[in-house]
């Protein structure tokens, strides 16, 4: 078996909003073809962190940073990166379902005809492929055409990672992305990207405690926008070195 | 989080309470050897149903926390250590009975001679538990590897007990069914003391998060 290699390196890396320092001085490696989650308080800069690395946060006027974030050995915040193809292979899903108003076939299909490829057989072909690694084709595969929006909270989760899917990208963020989800349609999407990370690393930001201990491999913890403490997450959870961990795990933060 | 709180609190000193049923035993059931008091050694066998009453207890608690409270970090280890050093100490509980048991044979019949090794190896293990126990309340100190240091204490007394009494059982053979029970009884205080080095172990545990039992400390 070959060793799992970094595929993320974030190095001395800052953001910012104005003056406001959400996220300060990580140093952070995730391996690749693992599961690991960013736990921590509202507002310490744990999403920011996600979405700083497919580049998200250039969305945000206000927001610079400082440091690198190497992606397979190359800094993402360099300025010749293509951050469109860096996002195809770094892909997001979000904490509430966010489907295209177009039918379940088209919002797979999207981004493989944004690539260019536009001739049925194709396309067919990932579509059927990302929905089957989704956990959702035996749901759908007879009503291709009905409308994404038609489907349930927790299919149209599975249609937003197949949607991710179909791009083939090398790491999928998640942002909290089964609490606005039941019980079992949480158990589902954990049970999926388990699945899942045996080709895509994941990394997930999770407000769910048991989520995080359950499904990752790696733990972070942040607090104010720094990096608490890092390690794997059986260590974290069963054993935390840092008193403001074992504090916000156990409950008794603050 | 302040009901928690309390609930640990409340199972710890249940722990501590199932701690003093079983010093009281172990101290009672050597006592009624000693001083030859069968009564005394009845009331310990009659007691240990209490023993066993709270060693439930305290399991089932513990089970409900972790299902309803989804405890983590030292909460998760602290739950862990008391379920199983609750084991240890029922364990010793039932020992005591055997001890009172054999002190209940042992009385019936002339003695074979005062005792000297056992009352030490008594009190050696009831000071291990004692120790044991207030390290699981006072937490991390080098209380419980002094306990784990004492073991051998009582092992180097349980050999010498046993040859003793050889040597006595060589030169008359009809004392023979008198000095294997108190080979029995040295054998029960032995067990406590292991017993004992397994909660100052899971003791070290709960501090540490680091399991040391089967190793060299």
């Amino acid at each position: 078996m070959v060793e799992n290699q970094n595929i993320f390196e974030i190095k001395d890396f800052s953001i910012y909003y104005g003056d406001f320092m959400a996220v300060k001085n990580i140093t952070l490696n995730i391996e690749s073809q693992n599961i690991t989650a960013i736990i921590g308080p509202s507002g310490c800069g744990k999403s920011t962190l996600l979405r700083s690395l497919n580049r998200m946060n250039d969305l945000i006027v206000t927001s610079r940073v400082e440091g690198q974030v190497f992606f397979q050995g190359v800094d993402i915040y360099d300025k010749d990166t293509d951050v469109i193809e860096l996002r195809r292979r770094v892909g997001m899903v979000f904490q509430k379902p966010n489907p295209f108003p177009s039918s379940v076939y088209e919002n797979v299909a999207y981004g493989p005809k944004l690539r260019g490829i536009k001739k049925k057989s194709p396309l067919d072909g990932i579509v059927e492929n990302a929905l089957v690694r989704a956990d959702l084709w035996k749901e759908v595969k007879d009503n291709l055409n009905e409308s994404g929006l038609s489907l349930s909270g927790g299919q149209m989760q599975r249609l937003c990672i197949a949607r991710s899917l179909a791009q083939e990208p090398e790491v999928l963020l998640f942002d909290e992305p089964t609490s606005a989800l039941d019980p079992i349609s949480t158990a589902n999407i954990e049970n999926l990207l388990q699945e899942l990370q045996k080709t895509v690393t994941i990394i997930i930001v999770t407000h769910n405690m048991q989520q995080a201990a359950r499904i990752s491999n790696y733990t972070a913890f942040m607090y104010l926008g720094e990096l608490v403490e890092f390690g794997d997450t059986n260590s974290i959870f069963v054993n935390p070195q840092n008193k403001l961990t074992e504090e916000y795990i156990t409950g008794r933060f603050g | 989080m302040a009901i928690f709180d309390d609930e640990l609190r409340d199972l710890r000193e249940r722990v501590l309470k199932l701690g003093f049923m079983v010093e009281n035993a172990i101290r009672d059931s050597v006592k009624a050897l000693v001083e030859r008091d069968s009564e005394l050694a009845k009331e310990v066998i009659k007691n240990d149903h209490l023993v066993n009453a709270l060693d439930v207890k305290i399991d089932e608690e513990c089970v409900r926390l972790i299902a309803l409270r989804q405890p983590m970090a030292r909460d998760l280890r602290f739950i862990t250590t008391t379920m199983k050093i609750t084991t240890d100490l029922e364990r010793m509980g039932d020992m005591a009975v055997n001890i009172a048991e054999r002190a209940i044979e042992l009385n019936a019949e002339p003695q074979l001679k005062p005792f000297v090794n056992i009352p030490k190896m008594a009190e050696i293990s009831q000071a291990m538990v004692r120790d044991a126990l207030d390290a699981f309340v006072t937490g991390c100190s080098r209380l419980p590897y002094e306990v784990i240091k004492r073991d051998d204490e009582v092992d180097d007394l349980t050999v010498k007990n046993f040859e003793e009494l050889l040597g006595l059982m060589i030169q008359d053979p009809k004392i023979i069914h008198l000095a294997i029970k108190r080979t029995y009884i040295a054998k029960y205080l032995e067990r406590i003391a292991d017993h004992a080095t397994n909660i100052a172990e899971m003791i070290i545990y709960m501090c540490k998060g680091k399991l040391i039992r089967h190793t060299e400390i």
